[in-house]
C-alpha cells in the first residue's frame, strides 16, 4: 500500500463497535465513550486473542461428545435405536434422500469442524506475526461468520422430530444428550467468531510496511 | 477535528474519506473490499412495509401448527412452540431454550424494534432511544435463525415421510414468507443513515 494506508488506531482513532463513528482518544483518559452511540471505546475488542482461544478450547471439548453421542433415541414397536448425527445422514443416504444427505453433513460436521479449524488457523496466524495473505484470511473471516448458523440445522431437526413423534404406542423419539452439547457448540464457535478482531489480521503487515 | 469526512473499515481499520454515494451506491474498503455503508433509496418506505408484512406472517406462523403426522386416522400437529415445550419436557431445558431464543423470542424483538424505529420515521419523528435500540439490534442479528429452522422442518419431513403421512401446516409457508419478508427487511435497514439520524436527534 502507498504512504496514504493510514490506519485509524495509527492516528490515534478509535472507531465505535456500536455505531462506527470515529473518536480521537486521549491520551491518559480511560473508559473513554462514544460521543454519538455512548458505547465504550476500544481500539480493538479486549482480550480478543484469549477470548477467542477460550471458546475454541471448549468448542473442540464439546465437539466430540456432540458426534459420539446419540442426538436422538427412537423406540417402535419393532425395538429402540439409537442414532449419532453421522447414522443419521448415512440414513438419509440409504433412503434415497442424498442431496438432503448432503445438506445434513455439510451443516452439521463439516461446517463446525472447518468453522473450529479455521478459526484456530486465524487465532494462530496473528500470534505468529504473519504478514502475508492478510486479504485472504479477512475473507476467510468472513465466510465463518457467515455460515456461522447454519449449524444450528440438526437441533431444530430433533426438535421437530420429538416434537411430532409422540405417538404413544406405536413410536416415541427422545433427544439425545449429543443434542445439548451440539447446541452448545454451535454457540461456543459463534461467540469465538465474535470474539476474534480480523483487524489483528492486518497489523503484522502494518508494522512491517512501516 | 474533521472526523465526519473520515470514516475506519471495521474489518481492517483502513482510514479513508467517506465518499459521497449515488443513489443505491456501495461504498467498500480500498484494501479489504469490506462493505463500509450504501445508500437505500426510500429506505423508510420500503423498509417498514417489508417489516410490517413480516410482522403479520410471524404472528401467523407463530399461533398456526408448523406440521403435522397422520398416523391410524389420527393427526398430531406441532406449532414451534409446542415443539419447545415437548423437548423442554424431555429435559432437554438447554435445547428448548436455545430453539426459544433463536426462533421466537429473537425474530419478534428484531421486528419489533424495527417497526419502533420505522414506523416514527415515517409518520417524521425521530424514535427516541435510537441509539441504544440500534445497538440492540446490532447485538441479535446474527442470533436470529429462522431460515436455519425451517430447512430443519424440511429435513425431518423427509426423515419423516417414510413413516406416516406428513401433513405441512398453514405456519410452514408463513414462515417461508417471513424468511423472505425479514430478509428483505433487514436488507432495507441501513444502518449507517440511521445512526446519522440518531446523532442528529440529540
Amino acid at each position: 500500500m502507498s504512504e496514504a494506508a493510514m490506519t485509524a488506531s495509527q492516528m490515534g482513532l478509535c472507531t465505535c463497535h456500536g455505531c462506527g463513528s470515529l473518536t480521537q482518544l486521549l491520551p491518559g483518559v480511560h473508559d473513554m465513550r462514544c460521543r454519538r452511540c455512548g458505547a465504550a471505546l476500544h481500539l480493538r475488542k479486549p482480550n480478543s486473542i484469549s477470548r477467542t482461544w477460550a471458546f475454541l478450547i471448549a468448542s473442540y471439548i464439546l465437539y466430540i461428545p456432540a458426534n459420539v453421542l446419540p442426538i436422538m433415541h427412537t423406540g417402535s414397536l419393532f425395538g429402540s435405536q439409537s442414532d449419532t448425527i453421522m447414522s443419521g445422514v448415512v440414513y438419509l443416504w440409504h433412503s434415497g434422500s442424498w442431496h438432503l444427505a448432503l445438506i445434513v453433513f455439510i451443516a452439521s460436521i463439516l461446517v463446525p469442524l472447518a468453522k473450529i479449524l479455521s478459526l484456530t488457523f486465524l487465532v494462530i496466524s496473528v500470534q505468529l506475526g504473519w504478514t502475508e495473505h492478510a486479504l485472504d484470511r479477512t475473507k476467510l473471516y468472513r465466510v465463518l461468520e457467515f455460515v456461522g448458523p447454519w449449524s444450528m440445522l440438526d437441533v431444530y431437526v430433533v426438535t421437530i422430530l420429538v416434537a411430532l413423534v409422540q405417538l404413544k404406542s406405536l413410536a416415541t423419539i427422545q433427544p439425545g444428550p449429543a443434542a445439548a452439547a451440539f447446541g452448545a457448540v454451535v454457540v461456543l464457535t459463534m461467540f469465538a467468531a465474535m470474539a476474534f478482531d480480523p483487524r489483528l489480521l492486518w497489523e503484522p503487515k502494518e508494522r512491517h510496511d512501516v | 477535528m474533521p472526523d465526519f469526512a473520515l470514516t475506519a473499515c471495521h474489518e481492517c481499520d483502513l482510514l479513508q474519506r467517506e465518499p459521497p454515494l449515488p443513489s443505491g451506491g456501495i461504498a467498500s474498503c480500498p484494501r479489504c473490499n469490506a462493505v463500509l455503508f450504501r445508500h437505500t433509496p426510500e429506505m423508510v418506505n420500503r423498509g417498514l412495509a417489508y417489516t410490517l408484512g413480516a410482522v403479520i406472517l410471524f404472528i401467523v406462523a407463530n399461533a398456526y401448527p408448523i406440521v403435522g403426522l397422520e398416523v391410524q386416522g389420527t393427526l398430531n400437529q406441532t406449532s414451534l412452540y409446542g415443539a419447545v415445550e415437548t423437548i423442554w419436557d424431555n429435559d432437554m431445558v438447554g435445547v428448548a431454550m436455545l430453539v426459544f431464543v433463536t426462533t421466537i423470542l429473537i425474530p419478534a424483538l428484531e421486528l419489533a424494534l424495527m417497526t419502533y424505529v420505522l414506523l416514527p420515521l415515517r409518520l417524521g419523528w425521530v424514535p427516541g432511544g435510537l441509539a441504544a435500540i440500534l445497538r440492540t439490534l446490532q447485538a441479535m442479528r446474527p442470533w436470529s435463525m429462522t431460515q436455519v429452522f425451517i430447512l430443519g422442518v424440511l429435513v425431518s419431513l423427509v426423515k419423516l415421510a417414510h413413516l406416516a403421512h406428513v401433513v405441512p401446516g398453514l405456519a410452514l409457508w408463513s414462515f417461508g414468507g417471513v424468511i423472505l419478508l425479514l430478509t428483505a427487511a433487514v436488507c432495507t435497514f441501513n444502518t449507517h443513515e440511521l445512526w446519522g439520524l440518531a446523532a442528529e436527534g440529540e
